[in-house]
């Protein structure tokens, strides 16, 4: 049993846009050719030319297929969409997974609030990934120690880096813009700023883990709105044309050469 | 119990080196992290103008693509059968020497029996060049089947195109259409620009029957049906011309909108423009009333009316054969919703937000500027809507008109080159008129007349002999394909094996998998490779395969040129091939050997100079028959097009201070390495926008040497060269259209843009609806390039194998669950696949990723890969032909005016099957090597463990 450290002054995390976020797993891959050859262990593939290749990644990304409900409570195919997910260590502020962690491997760090394993106490046990809510920690197959995102502790702080590259890969690389980092206990940090603004949510709050990540819920569309279910207002650009129609073609054409002076 | 103290500044790298990425065709700039010699971390960097410091999942994997077992070790001879992959080491004299006594004959006596064609090669300007040298027109890289109809409807229409020619204007556009653009194109910078317009909150529409990647963010979604994406937009127009909602000033100024044009069928010019004794266009003036020059000073010309020439033709201007075209009831929203599957209520919603956004967002920017015609403007007006398309409109029958309607829809709301619209990139627009024609052997053992790929602008231009036939062994710029600007790759192997219209000696190709997913009918062509006549010997004699890789292609090779892996070259991404420019910048950029290669292999590029020089051909050689060129680096900074005019464009002159012209300077590529891997230099302010008209700017592309004379564009709506085809159809003129084109032409060559059947719908009629219901097409993932991924040890784990995604109704229907088993037949053939159901796609619509299936033992993935055994290619449904053609017309599968493959012009029909072994069918046997399966990797893989800390 491990203990959490009383509120750190700083929590630093990442927070996740789903508006724009294209599932093009970029974030991902980044991660882990960084962290291959960074903090702690590689993250070792098995079988990497075979029948089951396999590996450890420190985020993932998951794409799914919603099929909304339309009013009536009947699923609608016809708004299907598909949503990209990006998961990796929430960085939780009541992290159960290094509450359970026998050996004092997983801790909470007192200063940022990171969530790390020392992996010259881990065991690999593998209890920290079963009391992890959101499957965010993996088992490396080959140092049989527990991988997890570590938010770039390499990169963050690293004079060895430019300033502006000490940041998490994940949000060095994202092409999209929708990863973002930043202390989230800091009111007036960007990130802060941005999970106000846009409604940032916790993912699965009844856990009760108090995540530090945040995750940014799709804006709302702005469609022309014929489109889908429940829209039944019909535009047309006739409507909308300053030239009545009995005039015809020609007539508009004359009106608007004759503007043309 | 404290904390562990970790070190806060371990060490990252011991240099930092910057080339450009090769993972797929962005050419991001990349920094390469090195440690003890070995490649550490690759990042995109900062200053690169495509990536802005960005990297996609691909080139962030690109160590694992440059320590992959797949990579070739050593030149190699075959020694089985053709596909066997059984070979045995060379020596590289023995090869080059082997290839010079192939290749030798063939230049001293007929050039064409040599054909070359080179893949997604990025140094066109190079291979074309060689080409060129030894004296043949038998050359083409990949465009024809990936995006020729893009790039001719764009060249042809307004002298230039979507991607590498052009782009969003991301920064100021309020609307964007997206339309057939699959997950992985342009990869970065259409990430970066879809940022952009959410955090603006610009809105953007997707037109794609599936709804993944860039279409599942988008504010809403067109399912349109495969092919139909040239009616939706018609309807579009046609809303717009009812409604007046047009950029009347910008059509006078920029568009061959008011030329006049001759409307008399029953004559000999019908559809061509009327001319002075000059030879140049007239126009209705609208104060008098009378026939001008289009270029006389001050003329102010009507859109409407019309004259009678002297020979008592009728003519009226473009705009009102526009009108009476597309205000048609047939391109009324009601008339095309049921074709296209869009509603006709979210069409007309559409073209109204076009026009809302277009004429009542217009944006202003107090930027003042003087036109090709002298005339002032003291501000720029944006049109804020902006489009950009791909894939699922050029791969059909009718992508060229297609997207040549989707430059009128642009055009129509003055959204061209202006502030918010579509901006073109250095160093076009370029008029077609500017392109060079397409060459032709003069004489065995010269040089040929031109670069083997131009634009013709009738059928005087076309590479055909006095009969009517083909001269170039892929039919590129004949009867069968008039405007194929990239050539025909896709037809090369089918035509080479059929003798039709002649056989070849000997196959040169450059990273073109075409026994695999860069061919239609893979297994057919697998056959043809394999063919032998009745004395034994190969249909296709001899093949050269230069690849980096251990592909289904190298495996089909006689003669293996093993090239390096992308960080291990020299590469020049030149202004003479497909540029990275940006809308506001001109710019190239270099590969250097931020690594040296560990095995026996060398770049193509120095190969083919090397070669080229055994060759004796002129350009690779001194005046004394010595070699001009050590290496492709060499010719990089020393080769010359024109005067002043190199491969690259940055750092030229002997100090390194001048740009565009200049000497060449012998410390160029390291000026290009001190700079980041790049070049780079901003368009004046005042030469930004309109450069198709625009002075500033065309002083500027003068000055920078994009050409010799200003060369503004006037955007041609009604395209002449067209018309000249179906005059000639008719049998009018002096040139006439052979019987088995002519309908076709008639049809489908029309001037203005037009919508018709996709050919393979079509020439299967009834059975089509009855026997193939249904639409399939494959679109790239984004975490992978063609075939190079599942070599990726990392890529792989993210997509290992690809079922057939089928449409909740049709699983319905057929009874299909996921995971089931299912038979997908077409026309040509049968596959077994494993599905899944998706509901996000256009409900008649099937679908999957490209080239994640493999064949066995390909790639070095062990021969039970899930890749293998599972993964799929939708290409074995694909035939080369079209239906029909068993009467001995072979008519290829591809758009009539361009030759662009037709690949998702595809019909087909699923039913459930049994799992049996649970494999993918059909099976196409197994490879050898040359590079073997996962034994080469000893169990795990812990790529940097020796850096762990």
């Amino acid at each position: 049993m491990t203990t959490l450290p009383i509120e750190p002054p700083k929590k630093l995390g990442l927070v996740i846009d789903l508006d724009i976020c294209v599932g093009c797993h970029a974030c991902a891959v980044n991660c882990k050719e960084w962290n291959t050859g960074g903090y702690g262990n590689a993250l070792s593939d098995q079988d990497p030319f075979g029948a089951d290749p396999a590996g450890t990644w420190l985020n993932r990304i998951h794409s799914f297929e919603a099929v909304p409900f339309d009013d009536a409570g009947q699923p609608a195919p016809q708004d299907a969409r598909i949503v990209h997910f990006p998961k990796s260590c929430l960085h939780c502020d009541d992290a159960p997974c290094v509450t359970v962690c026998p050996t004092g491997a997983s801790y909470k760090r007192s200063e940022d609030g990171i969530v790390l394993v020392n992996e010259d106490a881990c065991i690999g046990c593998g209890l920290c990934a079963w009391a992890c809510a959101y499957g965010a920690r993996e088992m490396d197959a080959e140092a049989g120690v527990m991988k997890k995102c570590t938010l770039c502790v390499d990169r963050i702080y690293n004079e060895n880096l430019p300033e502006e590259d000490r940041q998490p890969a994940c949000v060095r690389s994202c092409p999209a813009n929708a990863r973002h980092f930043g202390d989230l206990a800091d009111p007036f940090s960007d990130v802060s700023k941005m999970v106000a603004l846009r409604g940032g949510v916790d993912l699965m709050p009844e856990q009760g883990n108090r995540p530090v990540n945040k995750y940014l819920p799709p804006r709302p569309k702005s469609g022309t709105q014929a489109c889908g279910s429940g829209q039944s207002e019909h535009v047309s650009l006739l409507k909308m044309a300053e030239t009545p129609q009995a005039e015809g073609f020609v007539g508009w054409l004359d009106h608007a050469l004759s503007k043309l002076g | 119990m404290s904390q562990p103290q970790i070190d806060p500044s371990p060490k990252v790298s011991d240099e930092v080196r910057k080339t450009t990425c090769y993972m797929c065709a962005c050419r991001c700039g990349i920094n390469v992290h090195l440690r003890d010699g070995k490649v550490r971390y690759i990042e995109g960097n900062r200053d690169h103008p495509v990536n802005r410091g960005v990297l996609c999942a691909k080139g962030s994997a690109g160590i694992m693509q440059h320590y992959a077992p797949s990579r070739l070790t050593t030149p190699l001879r075959r020694v089985g059968e053709r596909g066997e992959g059984k070979f045995e080491p060379i020596s590289w004299e023995e090869a080059l020497q082997t290839a010079t006594e192939w290749l030798n004959p063939i230049r001293q006596t007929d050039p064409a029996r040599l054909a070359f064609f080179t893949g997604r090669d990025q140094s066109q300007g190079l291979t074309g060049w060689w080409a060129q040298q030894f004296g043949t027109h038998n050359f083409a890289a990949h465009g024809g089947f990936c995006s020729v109809n893009m790039a001719a409807a764009g060249i042809y229409t307004m002298g230039g195109a979507f991607w590498e020619f052009g782009s969003p204007d991301w920064e100021r556009t309020k609307l964007f259409m997206i339309f057939g653009v699959a997950e992985d194109h342009d990869s970065n910078p259409i990430k970066m620009g879809l940022s952009r317009l959410k955090e603006r909150g610009a809105k953007v529409v997707a037109v794609n029957p599936v709804r993944t990647g860039y279409n599942a963010i988008a504010d809403e979604w067109v399912s349109i049906t495969p092919g139909t994406d040239g009616l939706f937009v018609l309807a579009l127009i046609h809303e717009l011309f009812t409604a007046g909602k047009i950029d009347l000033d910008y059509l006078i100024r920029y568009t061959n909108a008011p030329w006049l044009v001759i409307d008399e069928p029953d004559s000999d010019e019908h559809g061509l423009f009327l001319r002075d004794k000059d030879g140049t266009p007239q126009v209705i003036e609208r104060k008098t009333g009378t026939v001008a020059a289009i270029d006389k000073n001050g003329v102010k010309p009507d859109l409407k009316g019309f004259v009678k020439t002297k020979e008592g033709r009728k003519a009226v201007p473009v705009f009102m054969k526009m009108a009476e075209t597309y205000m048609d009831k047939s391109y009324a929203p009601d008339s095309v919703a049921e074709v296209t599957g869009v509603s006709a209520a979210q069409i007309k919603a559409i073209a109204a937000e076009l026009a809302r956004v277009a004429f009542d967002e217009e944006i202003v920017i107090d930027q003042p500027w003087t036109d090709f015609k002298g005339e002032k403007h003291d501000k720029m007006i944006g049109r804020p809507v902006s489009m950009h398309a791909m894939r699922g409109i050029s791969a059909h029958s009718n992508g060229f008109q297609t997207c040549r309607a989707i430059h009128l829809l642009q055009i129509l709301l003055g959204s061209i080159e202006c502030p918010g619209g579509f901006r073109f990139k250095p160093p076009y627009p370029k008029p077609s008129t500017a392109h060079p024609a397409p060459g032709r052997i003069t004489k065995a053992g010269e040089v040929a007349s031109g670069p083997p790929l131009g634009y013709i602008h009738g059928p005087e231009d076309l590479l055909v002999d006095e009969a009517g036939h083909p001269l170039r062994i892929d039919k590129a710029y004949s009867w069968d394909a008039p405007f194929s600007a990239h050539g025909l790759m896709h037809m090369v192997i089918s035509n080479a094996y059929a003798g039709d219209p002649y056989p070849v000696d000997v196959l040169f190709m450059y990273m073109a998998n075409m026994s695999w997913n860069s061919s239609m009918n893979s297994g057919g062509v697998m056959e043809m490779l394999r063919a032998k006549d009745e004395t034994g010997n190969y249909v296709i004699p001899k093949i050269i395969y230069s690849d980096a890789y251990s592909s289904e292609m190298v495996a089909f090779a006689d003669l293996i040129l093993p090239d390096t892996t992308y960080l291990e070259r020299h590469d020049c991404i030149s202004l003479l091939d497909r540029p990275i420019c940006e809308t506001d910048a001109v710019a190239d950029s270099i590969r250097w050997p931020v690594v040296q290669p560990d095995r026996d292999v060398r770049g193509f590029q120095s190969v083919l100079l090397d070669l080229g020089a055994r060759l004796g051909l002129p350009g690779m050689t001194n005046e004394d028959g010595s070699v001009k060129f050590a290496d492709y680096a060499d010719y990089m900074i020393n080769h010359q097009r024109k005067p002043g005019i190199g491969p690259l464009a940055g750092f030229r002159g002997e100090k390194g201070d001048q740009s565009g012209r200049g000497e060449p300077n012998p410390d160029q590529i390291n000026r290009y390495i001190e700079n980041g891997g790049f070049w780079m230099e901003e368009i004046p302010e005042e030469a930004k926008f309109y450069k198709h008209a625009n002075t500033a700017y065309q002083d500027w592309a003068v000055e920078k040497g994009f050409f010799d004379t200003p060369q503004p564009v006037t955007f041609q709506l009604w395209l002449e060269p067209l018309a000249k085809f179906q005059l000639a159809a008719e049998g009018k003129g002096a040139f006439k259209a052979p019987d088995h084109v002519k309908d076709r032409i008639k049809a489908h060559f029309t001037p203005l843009p037009a919508w018709y059947a996709p050919y393979e719908g079509a020439a299967l009629c009834q059975k089509a609806e009855a026997e193939y219901p249904y639409h399939a097409i494959t679109q790239r993932p984004a975490a992978m390039y063609h075939s190079w991924g599942s070599q990726n040890a990392w890529l792989r784990q993210i997509h290992t194998h690809n079922p057939l995604y089928v449409p909740g109704p049709i699983c319905d229907e057929v009874g299909l669950s996921d995971g089931d088993w299912a038979l997908v037949s077409s026309h040509h053939g049968r596959i077994k696949v494993q599905v899944k159901r998706m509901e996000a796609v256009n409900s008649r619509t099937l679908w999957t990723w490209n080239a994640i299936g493999k064949r066995r033992g390909a790639w070095a993935l062990s021969t039970d890969a899930p890749e293998a055994k599972k993964g799929f290619l939708l290409n074995h449904l694909i035939h080369e032909l079209l239906p029909g053609s068993e009467d001995g017309l072979r008519m290829s599968n591809s758009d009539p005016i361009t030759g662009q493959a037709a690949w998702y012009d595809l019909r087909v029909n699923i039913e459930k099957a049994e799992a049996g072994e649970g494999v993918t069918e059909p099976v196409t046997g197994t490879q050898e090597g040359p590079q073997k399966g996962p034994d080469s990797i000893d169990g795990a893989l812990r790529y940097g463990q020796e850096w762990s800390s």
